[in-house]
């Protein structure tokens, strides 16, 4: 391969393609694969390296680890401090779920079937939290929180949460009820269903994709949650995020990587699962 | 309306009003409880934050907004903040406008398959992929002693708790919001355009530069202010992974609230915040819609 072949104008290389096909070897697409591999290398290689090392045997952070062991999850299954922060946050995020979700479905239903003056205005603040810095949020609610007492209470961070979870739900459902044919919800109820049945048993399975998505969407933003939890959540309420945050801010205790992996897990099988209910949803309309 | 016979009009045109009427009300009515939800937590708070940042004690004042400006360690800080989001912009495009072409480029189920590589760390929680980056760059980390195994380091490079740190930290957060709307442009111009330039005489970098480049701004302009945007007011890598002397808005912001108690001061940064967010997310909505970053899905 000569430096000519590589520059040669596009014009030669056409008008030779009819004769020959051509055996150079495209350098600019090689160099362009390998760049590309070393940027999704950088972007999930630390995600893979947490879990070879959270069965270390070491006492400190070292890798490749030296041997194999399970101490660190046993750390932190043992520790109340930890087991009470996860059980603190899926308490949160689940409730927060449960609430974003149906609220976000009737938004998303009055979103895309209604037509009243607004809306456009409605739609613009429902999605302004995804892009809104959340320190902002999270310093606005604790000011509002600090009179109304609500600070450090499960109800007042599953509220603020859920006004971060809903904008995610009514992303995913607003696009499944645009994406199919209004037509079917018409002829049920000229058939005699009434809204309500319509709803349950035409509307409701064809955008169940979305729902899905959106509520796993909301359970992860909720879980992962570590701003506004850290305003008003305290010390009694704390959420893993929050315990992750002190152990990585006073020294780089290794049962967080015990930790992250089994949060790394959980998401990989929540991320296959949401694209699975996806694809299913699409073979069947 | 369409009205094939005149008298009927006349007679079902209220009817059929009413009935439009009540279901635009039912409909209206599934949006309130989302719509007081949001009222109370999100616009509420936020119109007293700025309401707080200009009015203290019964006096109105702009003495909050005078000392971000006035003390040099403020000034410092609102420097340091836009100097981070613009190196991270940059970084962010040069490393995620090459990935998006390549997967624009690949057949669709490839790109798939490599989209989920860039969605795994998408969702997965900072927290978990800044303890992996401290991980690697502390000064005991996986990155210096592989280097000084190599023989190409003697001492330990610093490349945490300091600007490096938080760079890579933060790039590492905000590439996907630079690689998923570049790559949702991307796909959607037409190959036969490139093919039509060289077909004319171009050549592929030609082809490239006048024709490919121009069709991708959009999506390259919307990730770009993406990631400015959300970078003005990231908090935990910076707290996490930055030197002392190196603060940005967000830590600012905390420390005024939990250790100075200082609210109206913090509602003043929050409200520059606030107000430079805004202003280049207007700019971002008129570019790209919300919908193409945050619909989550692969496709």
């Amino acid at each position: 391969m000569t430096v000519q072949e590589m520059t040669r104008p596009g014009v030669r290389v056409v008008a030779e393609r009819r004769t020959k096909p051509p055996r150079t070897i495209p350098w600019g697409r090689v160099l362009l694969a390998l760049f590309s591999a070393g940027v999704l290398l950088f972007l999930v290689a630390p995600v893979v390296i947490v879990i070879p090392m959270s069965f270390s045997a070491a006492k400190y952070l070292s890798f490749p680890p030296p041997g194999f062991s399970l101490q660190w999850y046993q750390n932190f299954f043992a520790r109340a401090d930890w087991t009470s922060a996860m059980i603190q946050s899926i308490r949160v995020a689940f409730t927060v779920m449960v609430l974003a979700t149906v609220l976000g479905i009737m938004a998303s239903l009055a979103l895309v079937r209604g037509n009243f003056p607004g809306k456009d205005l409605i739609n613009a603040v429902i999605v302004s939290p995804l892009i809104v810095p959340t320190i902002i949020i999270a310093i606005a609610v604790y000011g509002v929180y600090a009179r109304l007492q609500l600070v450090q209470t499960f109800i007042g961070l599953v509220v603020a949460h859920t006004v971060l979870a809903l904008p995610y739900v009514i992303v995913n459902v607003t696009a499944t009820l645009r994406g199919f044919d209004i037509r079917l919800e018409q002829a049920a109820q000229n058939l005699g269903a009434s809204p309500l049945q319509t709803f349950r048993y035409v509307t409701l399975p064809l955008i169940a994709p979305g729902i899905f998505a959106g509520a796993v969407f909301a359970f992860i933003a909720s879980f992962d949650e570590l701003i506004v939890a850290l305003f008003i959540a305290g010390a009694q309420g704390r959420t893993l995020p929050m315990r992750m945050f002190e152990g990585l801010r006073l020294e780089i205790d290794p049962t967080i990587a015990a930790v992250s992996s089994l949060l790394i897990t959980f998401s990989v099988l929540v991320l296959l699962s949401a694209e699975l209910v996806r694809r299913r949803g699409r073979a069947d309309t | 309306m369409t009205v094939i016979t005149g008298r009927p009009a006349v007679r079902v045109e209220p009817g059929i009003r009413r009935l439009y009427l009540r279901r635009q009300l039912g409909l209206f009515l599934l949006l309130v409880p989302a719509l007081i939800l949001l009222l109370a937590l999100f616009v509420y708070p936020i119109a007293r934050l700025l309401v707080t940042s200009v009015y203290d004690q019964g006096v109105l004042t702009l003495q909050h907004y005078e000392r971000i400006v006035q003390v040099d360690l403020y000034l410092r800080v609102m420097r340091t903040t836009f100097t981070i989001a613009l190196q991270v912009t940059a970084i962010c495009l040069l490393l995620g406008y090459p990935l998006a072409y390549f997967l624009s480029s690949v057949r669709v189920r490839t790109a798939r398959l490599l989209l989920i590589l860039v969605l795994i760390p998408f969702w997965t929680s900072i927290l978990v992929r800044t303890y992996a980056w401290m991980v690697l760059l502390q000064r005991q980390g996986v990155i210096n002693r592989w280097l000084i195994e190599l023989g190409l380091i003697e001492e330990p490079l610093r490349m945490m708790y300091n600007r490096i740190g938080v760079l890579v930290g933060m790039v590492h957060v905000l590439l996907p919001f630079m690689v998923l709307p570049a790559f949702a442009v991307m796909r959607g111009i037409d190959r036969d355009l490139i093919r039509a330039a060289q077909n004319l005489g171009a050549s592929p970098f030609q082809a490239f530069l006048r024709v490919f480049f121009p069709l991708s701004l959009p999506g390259v302009a919307a990730g770009s202010l993406l990631v400015f945007i959300l970078a003005l007011g990231f908090f935990i890598t910076p707290a996490l992974m930055g030197g002392r002397t190196d603060i940005m808005i967000a830590q600012l912001m905390e420390d005024q609230i939990r250790t100075q108690l200082n609210f109206p001061f913090a509602a003043a940064l929050g409200t520059v915040l606030l107000a430079v967010t805004l202003v280049i997310f207007a700019v971002y909505n008129r570019l790209l819609g919300l919908d193409k970053i945050f619909g989550g899905s692969v496709s």
